[in-house]
């Protein structure tokens, strides 16, 4: 058994009275690549939210390691959010700010790096991503693609334990998506980065996943964890299997669950 | 060779056939100290070798620090045709450094960071103005057909949208009007009273509050205050939109944004800033009362009378289409500001910021060419 990264203990989310999940409970393992998925308006954004602490849980916790999350003072709290890095979705870059400017800024406020270092720094996170040579350019000056790679090359900056990613292929082309992911899966290899994904990609899923969580807006709680494939193989939901198969699938309904 | 294993270090070992070994030692972690490593760039552009080979023996940990300085140190032999061989590193850092080379950099991406000579700058500077001239042209052409289309009844804007804009340029506004207005006029009665009262004229102070407020005072700091209120507020709108695409929905759509979204807020504006005008006017002579009254012992029905005999409705309507005048410009500057606006959160902040600077200059150009004239003409 792998070492538990992130426990998520009874959680329920809501907006005022709306409830978007209740009672949601499962582990995510160090080195894993985690699915959040589901169909479109589930809360797998909204659970991403509170993961990241941008919202506070109505019932339950969050725990990094052991350290419980929303108990926790605020110091406590930036330093955790510190070895976390997050993708959104559109990059959130900022956009007074150069695509340079924009890695170094967490560099410059969280190290002690001299300036030339941290323009290595930047020239080898931008190359990741595969940006060499754009750290001039501002924001609006790049295409939407390179957009979120820069996001990622400013998520990566202080080589988080955690990178977070909101929909990652929403808004690229299958080619630039699947370098994306293939990009995830060697930053998690190499520097056994714990990687979660919030995405309803199916393509990405079987791709990268090697643990999953599925979301239901109906019953508006989780319906299964466990990695993608297995899902596909072994689980005997149809509202599941459906969205793994994209609605495709034969089976017929079995016995003691209703279709919706 | 591993007598202190946490020092952190990189240096360079000179072999007799040209061949340069770079050997890295120790931790490599942000918060380790590298001293060194500055220097070996410098060494590498010193002295020519015929190749580098990387060595990561004594290396004891790792993060982004290693593969950034790497990937510095192939960047700079590749400038120089100096094959690297780094296939002794850590193969985390190995398949790092792979990726960060499997895309090269454009042909043409980077940008020269020197700065372009006065007169380029200079000329770029002056070529701006002609353009933001012919822009400014372009949309004031622009609205007249706009304006064109709505007197033909065909012009395309939503009812909703001129009310809510109604309410915010005319009571929206009432507030600090109010208050600047019995200000400016207790002001204007202060500073004339002090000379007038020199020549015993003291009841000549409503002739110059009455006379300075409704002709110049008024209108000016009504559109003064409407420029940074108001007009501000267009440029942010509409430059959001444009942020965010909704302009460039609008033209696909098949509707004009000049009557969409110009039209309504000049209406508005045109509407409600002579009857501000007139509301902050009489502020004004509120003020003025207030200190011939108390200071200067004249009674108020003295000062109503002499106002009455001061004003006639030529100095009313005067200030009433200057306002009118300036209540267009105001419109201008926000609404042309806030479509011409780039597309990042900073460019909103810079479009509201010409927007006001804009219109101050419009309305003072203005102000002046009407006052001249009016004087020309005598009235």
């Amino acid at each position: 058994m792998k070492e538990a990264h992130i426990v998520v203990k009874n959680l329920t989310m809501a907006y005022g009275s709306f409830v978007i999940q209740r009672k949601l409970d499962f582990t995510i393992a160090r080195g894993d690549v985690f699915i959040i998925m589901g169909g479109s308006g589930c809360g797998k954004s909204t659970l991403l939210k509170h993961l990241i602490g941008l919202q506070r849980p109505v019932v339950g916790d969050v725990l990094y390691g052991n350290r419980n999350f929303w108990q926790a003072d605020d110091a406590q709290r930036q330093a955790v959010m510190r070895r976390v890095g997050v993708l959104y979705q559109s990059g959130a870059l900022f956009s007074s700010m150069t695509l340079a400017e924009n890695v170094a800024l967490p560099l410059t406020e969280f190290t002690g790096f001299s300036r030339s270092e941290i323009r290595a720094m930047v020239a080898y996170k931008l190359a990741l991503v595969g940006l060499a040579g754009f750290e001039d350019y501002y924001p609006s000056e790049i295409s939407g693609g390179m957009q979120k790679r820069a996001g990622l090359a400013r998520a990566m900056a202080l080589d988080p334990e955690i990178l977070f990613f909101d929909e990652p292929s929403a808004g690229l082309d299958p080619v630039s998506a699947r370098l994306l992911d293939d990009l995830i899966v060697s930053l998690n290899q190499t520097l056994g980065t714990t990687i979660v994904v919030v995405t309803h990609e199916l393509a990405s899923i079987f791709a990268i996943g090697t643990n999953a969580v599925f979301l239901d807006s109906d019953s508006k709680t989780l319906l299964a964890t466990g990695a993608p494939k297995t899902l596909l193989a072994e689980s005997r939901d149809p509202r599941i299997l459906r969205f793994l198969t994209r609605g495709e699938m034969s089976a017929a309904p079995v016995a003691g669950v209703q279709v919706p | 060779m591993n007598s202190k294993p946490s020092a952190s270090d990189a240096r360079i070992d000179w072999q007799d056939d040209g061949v340069a070994c770079l050997v890295i030692e120790g931790e490599w972690l942000k918060h380790s100290r590298i001293e060194r490593s500055e220097r070996i760039l410098t060494q590498l552009r010193d002295t020519p070798c015929s190749r580098l080979v990387v060595q990561t023996e004594g290396l004891t940990d790792w993060d982004s620090r290693l593969p950034s300085f790497l990937l510095h140190v192939i960047r700079e032999c590749g400038k120089r045709d100096i094959p690297c061989d780094f296939q002794q590193i850590p193969a985390g850092a190995h398949d790092l450094l792979q990726l960060a080379l499997a895309v090269p950099e454009r042909a043409g991406a980077r940008r020269s960071g020197k700065s372009p000579a006065f007169f380029h700058g200079f000329s770029r500077y002056v070529f701006g103005l002609v353009n933001d001239g012919r822009h400014l042209v372009v949309f004031i052409g622009e609205l007249v057909l706009a304006l064109a289309t709505l007197l033909c009844g065909r012009a395309r804007f939503r009812g909703v949208d001129l009310a809510i804009f109604i309410q915010d340029a005319g009571p929206g506004g009432f507030v600090i009007v109010s208050i600047i207005s019995l200000l400016v006029g207790l002001i204007l009665a202060f500073v004339g009273a002090l000379q007038l009262a020199m020549f015993g004229a003291q009841i000549y102070i409503a002739d110059l509050v009455a006379l300075g407020t409704v002709r110049e005072m008024g209108p000016l700091m009504t559109a003064i205050i409407m420029s940074g209120r108001t007009g501000a507020a267009y440029a942010a709108q509409l430059g959001t939109m444009t942020v965010n695409s909704e302009i460039d929905a609008l033209r696909t759509m098949g509707i004009s944004p000049m009557e969409f979204l110009v039209l309504p807020r000049t209406l508005a504006l045109v509407l409600m800033m002579p009857l501000l005008t007139l509301y902050a006017c009489l502020m004004g002579i509120v003020g003025g009362g207030l200190v011939s009254n108390l200071a200067f012992n004249i009674t108020l029905i003295q000062y109503y009378n002499q106002i009455i005999k001061a004003v006639d409705l030529y100095d009313v309507s005067i200030g009433f289409f200057k306002s009118a005048v300036f209540a267009v410009l105001i419109a201008i500057a926000g609404c042309r500001r806030g479509m011409q606006c780039g597309r990042s959160a900073s460019a909103v902040g810079d479009a509201a910021t010409a927007s006001v600077v804009d219109s101050i200059i419009y309305l003072v150009v203005a102000d002046s060419i009407m006052t001249l004239i009016c004087n020309a003409l005598g009235i």
